[in-house]
């Protein structure tokens, strides 16, 4: 605390990363409700720039895939193995398409966090997670009411079957509370307060490594500004590492909820 | 008269409660994922349903430290 202290009390002034971060003032149509801040710019490009990929990509398929097409069909097949074949099985095919929109738009959104001058997961604002959550939430119940139609679907997921009868009055109420309620909420909570902490940290090395090298009140702190940055840099990098997980854990949770929402044994 | 500190701790009591939050988690997501391996080492053909199983555990285990995240914002004192 007393480094923050003596910092600032200099001109200028080093306060440690807040959420303000994550709610910058609108840059067009400011004060109403269709405003646009720098986030939204951000997902607005990033999404714009996904889906040139995927249009440029395969925008006249080859039977024999060269260059951009190739690359595009190997992120693809990343998807279908590691999470359709691995949890739906081949009757799950049909979910492919959501399941890799999902993915690649997560993955597309978490990686602004890493990249400069953008420096913001637009992940790390609630509204984003929450729709996607939202939208798998619908999708997964859709799927378990197609499959088993809508009172076997409740009651599979309500009734878990071998428990003595009396223990219903305990079970249905977290089972509701766990599948209906519970699910969206973790799901998008999960995506937010990792890009929220994994953002506030960096900038909370970056910031005190710029303070300790351009304003240092004692000959040693430029050194440890160094040694700050060194942390940053590998805090990056593991960053990268989260930004993929996160977006395979949202991608393989919505696949694990849909396979057993569309299969009768809980 | 005014009480004499002879003590004074200042500071985020937020961080510490993140602290005492981030013990169970770890240990958790240590359990998981050395048991993770552990089967892996075993078995070596059942890696891929391993590694699956393993993200899934960690992904809820992990889910208890961002409320520990998240909840250092929402009281803030």
């Amino acid at each position: 605390m007393s480094g923050i202290t003596v910092l600032a009390s200099e001109g200028d002034t080093w306060s440690p990363p807040s959420l303000n971060e994550f709610f910058p003032g609108g840059i067009f149509f400011e004060g109403t409700p269709v405003e646009i801040n720098r986030i939204h710019l951000i997902a607005l490009l990033m999404t714009g720039l996904l889906s040139l990929f995927f249009v440029l990509a395969f925008r006249n398929p080859q039977l024999v895939p060269r260059g951009l097409q190739n690359l595009a069909e190997m992120a693809l097949d990343l998807v279908r193995t590691f999470i359709v074949d691995e949890i739906l099985g081949a009757e799950g095919r049909k979910y492919t398409a959501y399941l890799t929109t999902l993915f690649f738009l997560i993955l597309t959104w978490n990686v602004t966090g890493i990249i400069p001058f953008m420096n913001m997961p637009v992940t790390a604002t609630i509204g984003f997670p929450a729709f996607m959550a939202l939208t798998s939430y619908v999708v997964f119940n859709v799927a378990g009411i197609r499959a088993q139609g809508f009172g076997p679907y409740l009651s599979s997921n309500l009734f878990i079957p071998g428990v003595p009868k009396v223990m219903y009055i305990l079970l249905t109420p977290i089972e509701f509370l766990s599948t209906f309620i519970l699910r969206p909420i973790t799901l998008a909570l999960r995506l937010m307060v990792n890009m929220l902490a994994g953002h506030l940290m960096l900038v909370l090395f970056f910031s005190a490594a710029w303070y300790f090298v351009f304003y240092p009140n004692s000959p040693l702190q430029p050194l440890l500004g160094i040694g700050v940055f060194g942390a940053g840099f590998a805090f990056t990098l593991f960053e990268s590492l989260i930004i993929v997980i996160q977006a395979y854990i949202f991608t393989l949770l919505t696949a694990v909820y849909i396979a057993g929402a569309t299969s009768a044994h809980h | 008269m005014d009480p004499v500190n002879l003590a004074e701790i200042t500071g985020s009591l937020a961080a510490v409660g993140y602290g005492l939050a981030a013990i169970g988690p770890g240990v958790g997501i240590g359990i998981v994922v050395g048991k993770a391996i552990e089967g892996m080492a075993r078995q070596p053909e059942m890696t891929g349903v391993l590694r699956t199983n393993m993200f899934l555990g960690i992904a809820f285990t992990e889910a208890l430290a961002l409320i520990g995240v998240g909840l250092g914002f929402v009281w803030q004192g």
